[in-house]
């Protein structure tokens, strides 16, 4: 099965504006996907016609929206294949999901001298809450050096634990550097060490089929709005035993059991951690994105960004004065550059005006900047709804600005 | 380095955004070499997406004081925009600075992208940086 991209085009409303006049070429997916009709409407429909607030009510509007929000929870459920829906916790959002866990585990579980492995090309998202663990905790943090590709030798990885390591930390898929992490050895081996490994899955998850279970990992953090959802909506994944053990995030209403003036009992996972209203409009949302970019093809997806992803690595190999960050053979079509005598900004400011939205800066990944002796790159990132003909129009902008700081 | 009034005579003949910004990426060429010296974090201008350093140098006293900046990025087109800001502030008195509204004055360079307070090319920073130390001068 392969996907009709003209087809898929016509469902971004977006897609069909212009910027200064040009035809917009969006490569900024990575930051933030576009939305489909679908999702659009699903919204809207919550909205219009069903909504009220979830879970508590007995009138037909809070059944009806209870019903939809708990179909998108199983259907995050299947798309990840976790064994249950109570095993998908719905947050605000990646850096929600990941603040949760270091919380929850900061409570009790990681104490004063407890080390938590992460790599050097993690987001900021994973990295700050567990300085936070560190800064509350006394926790220590260590480093996982990768290669310039972003690839990891699984030796090295090894020789950092120790019976003090209660957690590793890492991203399934560099958003710089596009290549994935090998989740399900590192999952193997922080269990044969007796530590929990945590995913940060908000690239990952848009590029290929996910499967928690093969993985076999205690948390997979996912986005909506990477994955063609709304924002304000993410989901913590997390193993059912491993959930039940969790003291909660947040409290408020909905994660309770019993209150009273002196005591509080906890409701069981997912509700535990969903402390308030959710976004229930938002949860939704992502289900309606779920299914619509299941509907297409999870491999057919990848294969047409495989295939983007070469056409413009081989284009940009040809410019002499482009430099890629990351080549490794398996990366998603997430493409960080530098170009020759410019500052990344002016590479985005120039494109930009060329209708070419690309994202230039940190990339919100300081330390792999460091790793990577720069302090910014460009980063042109692909989704399903790229063209060729976008890859051309970089390529063809990337001279204009070239020219033009030359 | 042209004047402020230089300049906004040429943009005034810059027609589409290609011209603009080649000149103000020559503009910012045009710019004397920053002092190596000042390139620390004390002269770092905080709310910049790219790296700009920004220096003042207060000469005179009282009414015939006078204000000299020097500044560099290692972004091109920022590097143009500090030295469309050192054409308009430099070499002023620190009350005529503080009395330069810096968005009226640009108006008609077009330059209204660059303006917008969450930009992250940091424009506004660099006029509110500029601005406060101005303003301190005069409240000294």
């Amino acid at each position: 099965m392969s996907i009709d991209v003209s087809a898929i085009r016509e469902e971004f409303p977006i897609l069909a504006r212009e910027i200064y006049g040009k035809p917009l070429v969006y490569l900024d997916s990575a930051a933030s996907a576009q939305k489909p009709q679908a999702v659009i409407e699903a919204m809207t429909h919550a909205m219009e016609y069903s909504y009220a607030n979830v879970h508590r009510g007995l009138h037909l509007l809070s059944n009806e929206a209870t019903t939809a929000f708990e179909d998108a929870r199983a259907t995050v459920a299947t798309f990840l294949n976790a064994a249950s829906p109570d095993e998908i916790v719905f947050t605000s959002g990646g850096t929600d999901a990941i603040n949760l866990v270091s919380y929850a585990l900061g409570v009790d579980e990681i104490r004063e001298g407890d080390e938590i492995i992460l790599s050097l090309m993690e987001h900021h998202s994973n990295i700050v809450p567990w300085h936070l663990l560190r800064e509350r905790k006394g926790a220590v943090l260590k480093w996982l050096d990768v290669t310039d590709d972003g690839e990891i030798d699984l030796d090295v990885y090894r020789s950092l634990f120790t019976p003090r390591t209660k957690l590793v930390a890492i991203s399934h898929m560099s958003n710089v550097l596009g290549a994935p992490t090998p989740a399900k050895a590192l999952t193997q081996i922080a269990h044969e060490y007796g530590a929990k490994i945590l995913f940060d899955g908000c690239q990952a998850a848009v590029h290929g089929k996910i499967d928690v279970r093969d993985i076999g990992c205690d948390f997979y953090a996912v986005t909506g709005h990477k994955l063609y959802g709304p924002t304000g909506i993410g989901v913590l994944y997390g193993r059912m035993d491993v959930l039940k053990t969790l003291p909660p995030y947040r409290g408020g209403g909905e994660m309770i059991d019993t209150v009273t003036t002196d005591t509080v009992t906890y409701n069981d996972p997912p509700h535990r951690f969903e402390a308030g209203t959710p976004p229930i409009v938002e949860a939704i949302g992502l289900g309606a994105a779920l299914l619509w970019l299941s509907a297409k093809g999870i491999d057919a997806v990848a294969a047409h960004e495989t295939a983007l992803r070469t056409h413009a690595t081989e284009e940009l190999r040809k410019l002499n004065f482009v430099r890629i960050y990351g080549q490794s053979a398996e990366k998603a079509p997430i493409i960080a550059f530098a170009v020759d005598g410019a500052h990344p900004h002016d590479v985005s400011a120039i494109l930009d005006r060329q209708g070419v939205a690309l994202r230039a800066g940190h990339h919100c990944a300081q330390p792999l900047m460091k790793r990577l002796g720069v302090t910014a790159t460009a980063r042109a990132s692909l989704a399903l709804y790229n063209t060729h003909d976008d890859v051309e129009a970089l390529i063809k902008a990337l001279h204009k600005t070239h020219e033009m700081l030359s | 380095m042209p004047a402020f009034e230089d300049i906004k005579n040429d943009f005034a003949f810059l027609e589409d955004w290609e011209d603009r910004y080649k000149y103000l990426i020559d503009l910012g060429r045009s710019l004397e070499p920053y002092p190596e010296e000042l390139r620390n974090d004390a002269h770092k201008v905080r709310g910049c997406a790219s790296q700009v350093w920004l220096a003042t140098e207060k000469t005179g006293d009282g009414d015939d004081s006078v204000i000299t900046l020097k500044g560099d990025s290692d972004a091109h087109i920022v590097k143009g925009l500090i030295a469309v800001l050192i054409a308009l502030y430099s070499g002023r008195s620190p009350q005529a600075i503080a009395d330069t509204d810096a968005e009226a004055a640009l108006a008609p360079l077009d330059l209204s992208d660059h303006l917008t307070p969450q930009r992250s090319n940091g424009l506004a920073s660099m006029v509110r940086a500029i601005r406060a130390i101005a303003e301190e001068s005069v409240n000294a």
